[in-house]
């Protein structure tokens, strides 16, 4: 355990503050990506697509995705 | 891939999603090494252990003016280039940059009550830092006003713009004013005063926070890019069933 002197609880409390800061922010970007990720799917269920999406679908009818895919967008 | 090929979205997400996962781990390796270095850094021989809260200080001070440089970079290209990600890039970093802000200044008060007897002064440094952090509270209550993007993109740019000028007042406050901050002790003409024992582990931990940052960034930008993407599709549904 590292001595941190008569000012340690100074030291924790900013420790825990960056901790929180940094937590808070990473559990904000991946809950929103995954919110966000299902609120797409549903509007694709519903048989909604991007304009690039449905070109494609029509140049290529055989091979072309229904919906774009999330992570390339393509 | 050049910063043309990058304007495009979709290409945008796709290299994305493939650097974030390696961006974060590098970040925690960073993390890793810079919390080692910082338990094994020596007292200071007049603040004592209380020195370690400067690992944490300054690095979030830096990130909360390079989150801010950042959106200055961005309200350019959204005003002058047109570039497409420009205020996705804009908007990303203001949660970012606010909370960086806001560390920056928690940990600042939680040094000061120690060594200085106080948590808070109005003095110019601390107060240019808390007009950062309620610029950055305003930028993101603008975004979430104006409902129309491309309105908003150009309100927040023309705001961001005016608000750089806080940047160097940040900066050179130590400098311009007799304040209770003390002045700069890496970034300066004549090189660091601090000592390698100290300057070491506080280059590390800004390493580490720095990596946070761009991986922070790179994933909010993505969620900002599939938000629109939804939005374009809510508002094509609503026409479509009118």
């Amino acid at each position: 355990m590292i001595a941190l002197g008569p000012y340690a609880g100074f030291i924790l409390l900013s420790y825990a503050a960056a901790a929180l800061a940094a937590l808070g922010l990473t559990l904000w970007v991946v809950l929103d990506h995954r919110r966000l990720l299902k609120t797409m799917a549903a509007l694709e269920a519903r048989g909604l697509t991007r304009r690039s999406a449905r070109a494609a679908a029509r140049l290529a009818p055989e091979t072309a995705p229904t919906a774009p895919s999330l992570e390339t967008g393509a | 891939m050049s910063l043309a090929e990058l304007a495009n979205p979709s290409r945008f997400l796709a290299l994305a999603g493939r650097l974030i996962p390696w961006l974060a781990g590098i970040t925690a390796l960073l993390f890793a090494a810079g919390l080692v270095l910082v338990a094994r850094s020596p007292a200071d021989y007049l603040q004592g252990e209380t020195v370690k809260i400067m690992y944490i200080h300054v690095p979030a001070a830096w990130l909360s003016m390079l989150a801010y440089g950042v959106m200055a970079v961005s309200a350019l290209g959204t005003l002058v280039w047109r570039h497409p990600l420009a205020d996705v890039a804009a908007r990303a970093a203001a949660p970012i940059g606010a909370t960086f802000t806001a560390l920056a200044l928690i940990t600042g008060s939680l040094w000061g009550r120690p060594m200085w007897g106080t948590y808070w002064e109005w003095d110019a440094r601390l107060t240019s830092v808390l007009v950062l952090f309620i610029m950055y509270l305003g930028l993101i209550a603008l975004w979430r006003t104006i409902e129309d993007p491309t309105r908003a993109a150009r309100a927040a740019a023309i705001l961001i713009l005016v608000g750089s000028v806080n940047l160097p007042v940040i900066k050179f406050s130590v400098d311009w004013w007799n304040t209770l901050h003390q002045p700069a002790s890496v970034f300066r003409v004549g090189g660091p005063t601090i000592d390698a024992a100290m300057l070491v582990p506080l280059g590390a931990m800004a390493l580490a926070f720095t990596a946070l940052l761009l991986t922070l960034h790179l994933a909010a930008m993505r969620n900002e890019i599939l938000r629109r993407r939804i939005r374009a599709l809510g508002l094509t549904a609503a026409g479509a069933a009118r």
